[in-house]
């Protein structure tokens, strides 16, 4: 044995399809993680990266089986134990921080009872001892008072704060190797910096070694020690982080890290002839949802006083934290959500503020593209109808021109001919939000609301989806407002970003002037979006004072 | 509905896999639609022909399923008992799964008010025990097949809304559904095209249940003598007629009970057993 923490070696992980056939996931993976090492899976998703993680703890998921090959952690294989030896290791030797802290906590137990749970079930510690310990991790992840947060029920504490919970979750039995399934992704970015922080301080306090699974070579660039790319089931390249971002040779992980420089758009003179008079104004848009009050205010203002202007031919960026009311701004511009009070005028009429109210033609001038292609597309419907319906609504094509419509449509999104026929169901994330996104075309709008059209989607994926976005207004002549928390998205398709913060318009930048913008929480947000430089995170000042107002986390 | 994936795309394979139970499940349930559609044809004595002179007869080669209180043959009584068995219920059935849909899709759509008055308005009804409900329409108009077929659908008209309702207010809250409505579609379109094809599946599952709840209840209500009426007689009405039979084992009460709970049991077993779509998309 040598004195590496975990070796897999040859692993093969097959999987068992519904028709009875078999899939190999995971072929022949070999990789190590040394003692108090970081190493990061990082991948598109489908790649393997997390049943590769799975399986340090001897975890297959329902029809899949490990076939073949070892994984040693701390010196036992974890393949061949039975499953009352591999409990007895999770939890003590690995332990497990999911993606989804929110969805992995109990809602009705207090946070102190999960958390010192794993120390009961394998009887480390008295409940005592297990609570002073679980309180000095609360204060090691830098927790807002810990010596109360813990009689709090989930639904009582922030995201981010849950996501540090799950890790003291999985720190109390002090584990040898620590597997952190994309624990930030689902995090904003302010709130992530922080987490981080709290993540690399902790493991290398207690020299815990960790694989980090994740699609984020940025965020991953300022935690790992070592990275290893995954595709198909594959190692394609492994090296030490700076290895990996100064000098890849796998073409995969140069395009991964192509992904991370979008070219910022360049704009002709012609684009700026075309203007007379803007297309859509709105002005002091107010939305909320709830019950209305006596005054006639809904209970909730989700959007205040918003003002906005987007030129022919122009883009507009709004950017913002989950919450600040970005994606209900979009829904009041469509008409889904009746505004409570301002204008909207398009092309110098006034809209409706109800869909309801607006005619079919102005209907068809404003489409909005969901994030979650998933929902966004009926699943019994195939893609032919999906386009088809929009063509038949509102241009009332059929037969002969409508097909051929459909196969233009499906032309300008770069999708084969062969999807035609398929169900949403049978496409992958790229292609379902290239469909989402034709669907939009087909009623051949003015304007298309994004609403974080690339979020749910690989890094490489959604690198080529904005490309097509692009490609798409050069020869459709389209305006987009771009809905994303994404900064480098919004960077590189706009001509002017708005950043909502609470509900409000805080500021209007153009996208030459981010790297100075003036509000306090413009910097803040800015300065939070993880760069590939892996000093980044330990070089990175944030005001504190500003931190604190603006951070809920 | 869609049309169905081509099956010339190469690699995707599709197919149904059913298995046994439901397949044997399905062969009772088709015996007997073939049997109701060709009773006449295949009886081997008239309904209403005194065939015996002895009453409650044992089975024997003349009379398969023996003679009933009159003398008649029960075989031939049950094989012509299945037209109005199924008939009634079908046609109940349908009507029921029908409107329930129907109002439960649009109440899930529509919302606000009109789902409201309408859902306590079936509630109401829903609330009524069915057996008094039938008493009392028969009461009023009498007992023939129409009303009958009425009175079942009304009552089993709610549990079918409830239902679709629930399917439906899962489906209506889909970001597709909302791109339809902004789009400007009207309320028949969204029903029909995105969320019927959604909750399908699960609908007809129910369609099954409350047509073996509508049999048991018709022939409850045949026992009871408001059912199907003289001459004519379904299952129940035969179990009831002959329920003097019964101290002495006679087969005309045990034969249509085991035809009712044969039809009942095939089809929730088939229900339970429906053929599982494969879907193998790696194949590509």
């Amino acid at each position: 044995m040598t004195g590496n923490l975990v070796e897999i070696r040859n692993l093969r992980v097959e999987a068992t399809t519904d028709s009875g056939r078999r899939v190999e996931i995971i072929k022949d993976v070999t990789l190590d993680v040394a003692e108090g090492e970081i190493v990061a899976l990082i991948g598109e998703s489908g790649s393997g990266k997390t049943t590769i993680a799975m399986t340090l703890m001897g975890y297959a998921r329902p029809g899949c089986r490990m076939t073949g090959g070892e994984v040693r952690v701390a010196g036992v294989d974890m393949v061949r134990l039975s499953e009352t030896e591999r409990a007895g290791i999770r939890g003590t030797t690995v332990a497990y921080v999911p993606q989804s802290a929110a969805a992995a906590f109990n809602p009705a137990l207090t946070i102190m009872d999960q958390v010192i749970e794993v120390a009961r079930i394998h009887r480390l510690m008295s409940a005592t001892q297990a609570k002073a310990k679980a309180i000095s991790l609360f204060t090691a992840l830098s927790l807002p008072g810990p010596e109360t947060i813990g009689d709090r029920y989930p639904h009582q504490v922030s995201g981010g704060q849950l996501q540090r919970l799950a890790a003291a979750m999985a720190l109390i039995g002090n584990p040898k190797i620590v597997i952190f399934d994309e624990p930030t992704t689902a995090l904003d970015v302010t709130t992530q910096v922080e987490v981080l922080r709290a993540f690399k301080a902790v493991t290398s306090q207690h020299g815990i070694a960790g694989v980090y699974v994740s699609h984020d070579l940025a965020v991953v660039a300022q935690i790992a020690d070592r990275i290893v790319v995954l595709k198909d089931g594959e190692v394609q390249e492994t090296g030490t982080t700076s290895e990996i971002l100064k000098d890849a040779r796998h073409p995969y992980t140069q395009e991964l890290l192509a992904a991370f420089r979008p070219t910022v758009q360049e704009r002709g003179p012609e684009n700026e002839a075309a203007t007379s008079g803007p297309l859509l104004q709105v002005d002091n848009l107010t939305v909320g949802y709830g019950a209305r009050l006596r005054d006639g205010k809904p209970l909730v203002s989700a959007v205040q006083s918003v003002s906005l202007r987007l030129d022919r031919g122009r883009n507009l960026g709004v950017i913002g934290e989950s919450g600040c009311g970005k994606s209900t701004l979009a829904r009041a511009i469509a008409g889904i959500l009746p505004a409570h009070a301002g204008d909207i005028m398009f092309n110098g009429r006034a809209l409706g503020k109800a869909g309801r109210s607006r005619t079919r033609d102005e209907l068809r001038q404003i489409q909005i593209v969901f994030q979650h292609a998933d929902t966004a597309l009926n699943p019994a419907k195939s893609v032919e109808d999906i386009l088809g319906r929009p063509l038949t609504f509102y241009r009332g094509m059929r037969g002969n021109a409508r097909d051929a419509r459909i196969s233009d449509l499906l032309d300008l999104v770069r999708l084969p001919k062969s999807v035609r026929h398929r169900r949403p169901g049978e496409l992958s994330g790229g292609q379902k939000q290239r469909v989402n996104f034709a669907r939009a075309l087909a009623a051949e709008p003015t304007i298309i609301l994004c609403d974080e059209i690339t979020s749910a989607l690989d890094t490489v994926v959604a690198a080529a989806v904005i490309e097509l976005v692009k490609e798409l207004q050069r020869e459709l002549g389209l305006s987009y407002i771009f809905i994303s928390h994404d900064l480098s998205v919004v960077e590189a398709i706009c001509d002017e970003i708005i950043v909502m913060y609470r509900g409000q318009k805080i500021e209007e930048i153009a996208p030459a002037r981010v790297k100075a913008p003036e509000h306090p929480y413009s910097r803040l947000l800015f300065s939070s979006v993880p760069k590939l430089d892996p000093t980044w995170l330990d070089t990175l000042h944030q005001d504190a004072e500003q931190v604190r107002t603006y951070c809920h986390r | 509905m869609t049309k169905p994936a081509s099956s010339d795309r190469p690699g995707i394979r599709f197919g149904y896999r059913a298995n046994l139970v439901g397949l044997s499940a399905l062969c009772i349930i088709l015996l007997w639609v073939v049997v109701a559609l060709f009773a006449p044809r295949i009886i081997p004595h008239s309904v209403g022909e005194i065939v015996d002179a002895d009453f409650f007869g044992p089975m024997s080669r003349d009379l398969w399923l023996g003679s009933d209180y009159l003398g008649r043959d029960t075989f031939s009584r049950i094989l012509m008992g299945a037209r109005y068995t199924l008939g009634i219920s079908l046609a109940a059935v349908c009507i029921a799964c029908f409107s329930g849909v129907a109002l439960g899709m649009t109440a899930a759509v529509a919302g606000g008010w009109y789902d409201t008055v309408l859902s306590r308005l079936l509630d109401a009804l829903n609330s009524i025990p069915s057996k008094l409900f039938g008493l009392v329409v028969v009461a009023a108009v009498g007992s023939s097949i129409p009303a009958l077929i009425a009175t079942l659908s009304v009552i089993y008209t709610p549990g079918a809304y409830r239902f679709a309702r629930a399917l439906a207010v899962n489906v209506n809250t889909m970001d597709f559904v909302l791109v339809a409505r902004i789009r400007g579609e009207g309320l028949p379109y969204l029903i029909g095209s995105e969320i019927l094809p959604n909750i399908l599946g699960p609908v007809l599952a129910d369609f099954g249940l409350r047509f073996v709840f509508v049999v048991l209840l018709l022939s409850g209500l045949s026992f009871l003598g408001l059912g199907v009426q003289p001459p004519y007689a379904d299952w129940g009405a035969l179990v009831r007629e002959n329920i003097g039979g019964l101290p002495y084992g006679a087969p005309a009460v045990i034969f249509p009970s085991l035809a009712i709970a044969s039809l009942t049991i095939s089809v929730n077993l088939l229900i339970d057993n429906l053929p599982s779509r494969v879907r193998d998309r790696s194949v590509e």
